[in-house]
């Protein structure tokens, strides 16, 4: 794949960047959805290479960061069980519930494995028949076909000492909530591209034609994310706005037919809380009822979950564009990647750690002057 | 956790009623459950998701969006490594 260092190359990116200067002709506030592409741009700096007129404002697509607090302190609750093997993703370890997270249950003698994929933890489950094996499926559309994969493959097999702790979220729905805000400051997408490799890009025309926003798939390398802002910018600037595909080696418009089949199978719609922002309606997926036996909140009765947030942290807004990580009072003094506050410090596509990460202390305000930060 | 990592497909097999594969991440070589591209074959790129392939790389619209970029001379020395000016002068 000898192309893939041209996506990376730095002359590709100040002619790119050249280009988008010549066509900008006023401010523009940019968001890209997706955690991975918020890493790759401040790793790479482009947000301080962009002409000043453009604002990139980071999006909610982190998995790590959205999962809801009651999800988290179910799964601390389940994983502290006796006869439980707990199997994560190792990011969400470190995710903060009310009052632990998953390292600390397990230095109490929790049993809990970080795996690379669900297909691990069904394997743990078949070889451990004697101890509960539960997998904390959580994930955008690109995570969900893996998840459901899993949980089909132990209803085909018999395998009644699986389950999984279901918390997926759904880009689209994402990014009506974030334009129906009243303190919405995006006017043009970059759309998640592995997302879009699995759901296609159908859902996105009528979004573009309701909230007349341009919609651009992109990808992650420096090349994909500049091509992408580019032509926002250039829609933008014509008064367009179309979903446009800037990540076509990756992404068609259909999709991957058969994941979205056995996703459409496994799993149903509702309405799901994202941490720091709320409830979104129709942007979740839960287990659907020819599933609901895998369903792991069923199998352990885990009571009432009372939550409580961290007062200092200010991760909702991050997540909805209305700050910057480095306007949050908490960043880099009570708030670092050891000793996080809130999940978007805790996953390393999380906002608060790229900044942190990547060295990037001073404020840049995305606030204009007439409206103050924190206006939620 | 949400990056995708581009890999090329070595070997494709059966385990358990299951189309796996060995993708080969430049130079590591992970087993990769193959079920949701049925036509990928072996030598085809892939982007690979917690142990699952979803989506095959076309090798073609690689170089042809290289080609637009190229067309719009982006990697040529003139338009080069010197960026473009962004404040007016005195
Ligand atoms: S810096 Fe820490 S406390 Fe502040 S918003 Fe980010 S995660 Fe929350």
């Amino acid at each position: 794949m000898k192309y893939l260092e041209e996506f990376r190359d730095a002359k590709g990116v100040q002619g790119l960047l050249a280009e988008i200067r010549r066509l900008v002709t006023r401010p523009w506030n940019l968001m890209e959805v997706c955690g991975g592409q918020t890493h790759s741009i401040i790793r790479n700096g482009i947000d301080q290479l962009l002409p000043q007129e453009i604002r990139l404002i980071h999006g909610p697509g982190c998995p790590v960061c959205v999962t809801p607090l009651v999800a988290i302190d179910k799964a601390l609750a389940i994983a502290s069980l006796p006869n439980v093997t707990f199997c994560s993703f190792g990011d969400m370890l470190r995710v903060p519930g009310s009052d632990k997270d998953l390292f600390r249950v397990k230095s109490e003698g929790g049993d809990i494995r970080i795996v690379y994929s669900p297909l691990d933890a069904l394997k743990i489950a078949q070889e451990n028949p004697e101890r509960q094996v539960v997998f904390f499926a959580i994930g955008f559309e690109t995570t969900a076909p893996a998840n459901a994969m899993a949980v089909d493959l132990a209803k085909k097999r018999g395998i009644k000492n699986f389950s999984v702790l279901v918390s997926h979220v759904l880009v689209p729905p994402a990014i009506a909530a974030i334009m129906s805000s009243p303190v919405n400051r995006v006017q043009a997408f970059l759309a998640a591209g592995h997302v879009c490799s699995v759901m296609g890009f159908w859902e996105y025309p009528p979004l573009a034609e309701r909230f007349h926003v341009p919609i651009v798939i992109t990808g992650f390398e420096p090349l994909d994310v500049l091509a992408g802002i580019l032509a926002a910018v250039r829609q933008l600037e014509n008064g367009e706005a179309r979903v446009e595909n800037a990540y076509s080696r990756v992404v068609n418009f259909e999709g991957n037919l058969p994941a979205q089949a056995l996703l459409k199978q496994v799993f149903t719609i509702e309405d799901r809380a994202w941490r720091g922002i709320g409830n979104i309606p129709q942007s979740g997926w839960k287990l659907s009822p020819a599933y609901r036996e895998y369903d792991a909140e069923t199998r352990f009765s885990v009571g009432e979950i009372h939550t409580v947030e961290s007062p200092l942290c200010h991760s909702g807004e991050v997540l909805q564009g209305v700050i910057q990580p480095t306007e949050c009072p908490a960043f880099g003094r009570q708030c670092t990647p050891r000793t996080p506050l809130g999940a978007t410090m805790v996953s390393s596509e999380g906002a608060c750690a790229a900044y942190y990460n990547y060295g990037r202390f001073a404020p840049v305000s995305i606030t204009t002057a007439e409206e103050p930060a924190c206006a939620t | 956790m949400c990056l995708a990592i581009p890999g090329q497909v070595k070997e494709i097999f059966e385990q358990n009623g299951l189309r796996m594969g060995r993708v080969d991440f430049g130079g590591i070589t992970k087993e990769v459950c193959l079920a949701y591209l049925p036509e990928i074959a072996i030598g085809d790129y892939t982007i690979v998701h917690v142990g699952f392939a979803i989506s095959k790389i076309d090798e073609e619209s690689a170089l042809e969006t290289l080609n637009t970029f190229r067309e719009m001379g982006l990697f040529e020395e003139e338009f080069g490594v010197e960026p473009a000016p962004v404040e007016t002068r005195h």
